[in-house]
């Protein structure tokens, strides 16, 4: 059991942000949202359909409706930037392949990536990389982006221009985006309302302004990136005295 | 890689492996021999067929004239009969004899066709009325010694 | 000694039950990979592509291999025949064992260690990099749009492969054998065409290279799809994949030829 009793929900044009340290149940949150993991108890509801009792088929036609930003792109490898993007529209819709140029070539421009197009995932730096994956998550229009650590591994230059276009397209397309994160600094530019989870359980949640001023010792630490806190730095242990074998003396 | 260029890959690869498989039953196997011409068959009986196998060769004066297409058991003369396929263009007499032959030392054995005088040819269903069963080497052994004592009793008879 | 035998046995209780339940999963993979070809099969872009990289990209191991195991035929065999005086039956032999066994099974194990570690691997990485997942969450069902493509494509691949191998093989030994040797041309190969049947061998050398593909290919396939998501995961099943797919080829090749070769 991971998770014991979340109480989440998000309206339409808002980024909200889940954070917790590593382990604490995020990525379990959004298999869950995204129905690869069923619940064992409890009820889930994602754009007003009940996850718990849908079939693969109702799981399927649900992703249709949801877009997800994987922490490294997840590109597929054996196909171009452009083939990447048009994935979706040819897999799901009947479109000629005109329009699939124009609509992939749109959302391209949205990253900013027209000119990279003819290019293979291979050639392309971490932070362009996430950003096809942003456009090929958006490819068909869902109303509810997942993002899993969007901003890992990311030089501080990409990791603005990811946070600025997860803003932006939120915004523009009129979205709701979940951001799975532990880059408080980041993520709190950019965000409307952040929950905390620890062991489970929501610990706290906020608008940033509130969370940045908070008091709550786990928060406290986690926004401030403390060493010592609720979190302890030193893995549970028996006494140190008595692991080196001097409490005998 | 292009489409078109994986195409034209997939094409040559499909073409080169149907050519390998066509060379192999046409060229290297006896595809195309015997089975695509038009052929009639005829059966002959034996006491006794040895190690004759179907698809055995029939050979007449050493040329392939048609193959062994089935060998079964009469059980009401004792017999095997072996049915022979032979190629249209091949036309026997109708007292025609059938021998099982050895060739070579390996032994693999065939049925040689010993063309006859008579002037209707051989139809299809027809039946050759003489053969000679395959040679055994136990009976060989057997009527030699047979004979041999034949000759010594008859010698001591004489004296 | 009682707790070491227990402990024994139970590694080798623990084995059993391991392997068992493994080779249930392959089994229920490999009728799921069957039941979403569907896909496969209405896309033969998608085939086209996987024939692309199974097949010709195996292509020039196959020919190469193929033209110097039938030299070495050659050469081994005249030396052999030479011995009992029949030369001749040098296109006897080296057709009948390429057609037969050395045709299926080492293009079988040369697809295994060429076509199939790249599947796997293929396969491990996709996972790995999580580009399955992300199919998956574009609600498009990796078996049918990654996995059966595949498996068709090599399956169709495996026995044009082999039937290039034995081809090039006869020529190679018709190469040593005839042009080198100088063995009777005429003889070389209406022997050889007297003593190899098609339905008999021919066709038995291909139900057999396609049941080799069969195999090879779900194993692959599964080995990649069953790797854990880490690069010494995938390596590793790589390596399974090689070693598997051998001992089945070589397994499947027994029985197959003591299926078909019964009679003769």
């Amino acid at each position: 059991m991971v998770l014991k009793g979340i109480n989440l929900s998000a309206r339409q044009g808002q980024v909200i942000a889940i954070m917790g340290s590593s382990g604490c149940g995020k990525t379990t949150l959004l298999k869950l949202i995204s129905g690869a993991l069923k619940p064992t108890q409890g009820v889930l509801r994602v754009a007003g359909e009940d996850l718990v009792g849908l079939d693969q088929a109702g799981v399927y036609r649900l992703r249709r409706r949801l877009g997800m930003l994987f922490q490294f792109g997840a590109l597929f490898t054996d196909m171009t930037v452009f083939d990447n993007v048009a994935f979706p529209l040819r897999e799901h819709t009947d479109l000629p392949p005109d329009m699939v140029r124009d609509m992939v070539l749109l959302k391209l421009e949205a990253v900013g990536l027209r000119g990279a197009a003819e290019l293979y995932p291979s050639e392309l730096s971490g932070g362009m990389a996430r950003r096809v994956a942003l456009a090929r998550s958006v490819a068909l229009d869902p109303g509810l982006i997942l993002y899993d650590e969007p901003f890992a591994g990311l030089d501080p230059i990409a990791l603005g221009v990811i946070g600025d276009l997860i803003r932006r397209l939120t915004d523009t397309l009129g979205l709701t985006s979940l951001v799975v994160t532990h880059d408080v600094q980041e993520s709190l530019k950019i965000v409307d309302y952040v929950y905390f989870i620890s062991e489970g359980v929501i610990v706290a949640e906020g608008r940033p302004d509130e969370l940045r001023a908070s008091e709550i010792p786990y928060v406290h630490q986690f926004v401030h990136g403390e060493a010592e806190g609720p979190v302890s730095y030193h893995y549970p242990a028996p006494s140190y005295q008595a692991d080196l074998g001097m409490g005998h003396v | 890689m292009e489409r078109t260029t994986i195409d034209l890959w997939v094409g040559i690869f499909v073409a080169a492996g149907i050519a390998a498989l066509l060379f192999l039953a046409m060229k290297v196997g006896n595809f195309g021999g015997f089975q695509a011409a038009s052929t009639y068959s005829v059966q002959a009986s034996f006491d006794n067929i040895g190690g004759l196998k179907a698809r055995a060769p029939v050979k007449s004066a050493g040329v392939v004239v048609g193959r062994v297409s089935e060998i079964r058991f009469d059980n009401e003369r004792f017999q095997a009969v072996a049915v022979l396929t032979l190629d249209q263009s091949f036309a026997f007499p109708k007292d025609t004899s059938a021998s099982i032959m050895t060739s070579g030392l390996l032994g693999e054995q065939y049925i040689a066709l010993d063309a006859g005088a008579e002037e209707t040819m051989l139809a299809e269903g027809d039946a050759l009325k003489i053969t000679q069963g395959a040679v055994v080497l136990e009976n060989l052994i057997g009527q030699f010694l047979y004979s041999k004592s034949e000759e010594e009793a008859a010698a001591l008879d004489g004296q | 000694m009682f707790d070491a035998i227990t402990r024994t046995l139970r590694r080798l209780g623990s084995r059993t039950v391991n392997t068992l339940w493994r080779m249930g999963v392959a089994t229920r993979f490999f009728g799921l990979t069957l039941l979403h070809s569907g896909t496969a099969f209405r896309r033969p872009q998608l085939i086209l592509k996987e024939i692309f990289s199974t097949g010709v990209l195996s292509l020039i191991i196959i020919v190469v291999s193929g033209l110097f195991v039938g030299m070495v035929l050659g050469l081994q065999g005249y030396q052999t025949l030479q011995t009992y005086g029949s030369e001749e039956a040098l296109g006897i032999l080296v057709a009948l064992s390429l057609v037969r066994e050395l045709g299926p099974v080492v293009a079988a194990l040369l697809f295994a260690s060429r076509a199939g570690s790249a599947i796997t691997a293929e396969i491990g990485l996709m996972k790995a990099t999580e580009q399955l997942a992300a199919m998956e969450m574009m609600a498009v069902d990796p078996v049918a749009r990654v996995v059966a493509p595949k498996f068709w494509g090599a399956v169709i691949s495996m026995p044009l492969l082999a039937a290039m191998f034995s081809a090039m093989g006869i020529f190679g030994g018709y190469l040593v054998g005839v042009v080198l040797i100088g063995v009777d041309e005429g003889s070389f190969w209406s022997q050889m065409q007297a003593a190899v049947d098609v339905r008999e061998d021919v066709m038995n050398g291909v139900i057999k290279s396609v049941v080799f593909g069969v195999a090879v290919t779900i194993i692959a396939l599964f080995e990649g799809y069953d790797a854990p998501p880490t690069a010494e995961g995938v390596s590793r099943a790589t390596t399974r994949t090689v070693v598997t797919s051998s001992l089945a080829i070589l397994a499947l090749d027994f029985v197959l030829t003591a299926i078909m070769f019964r009679g003769v």
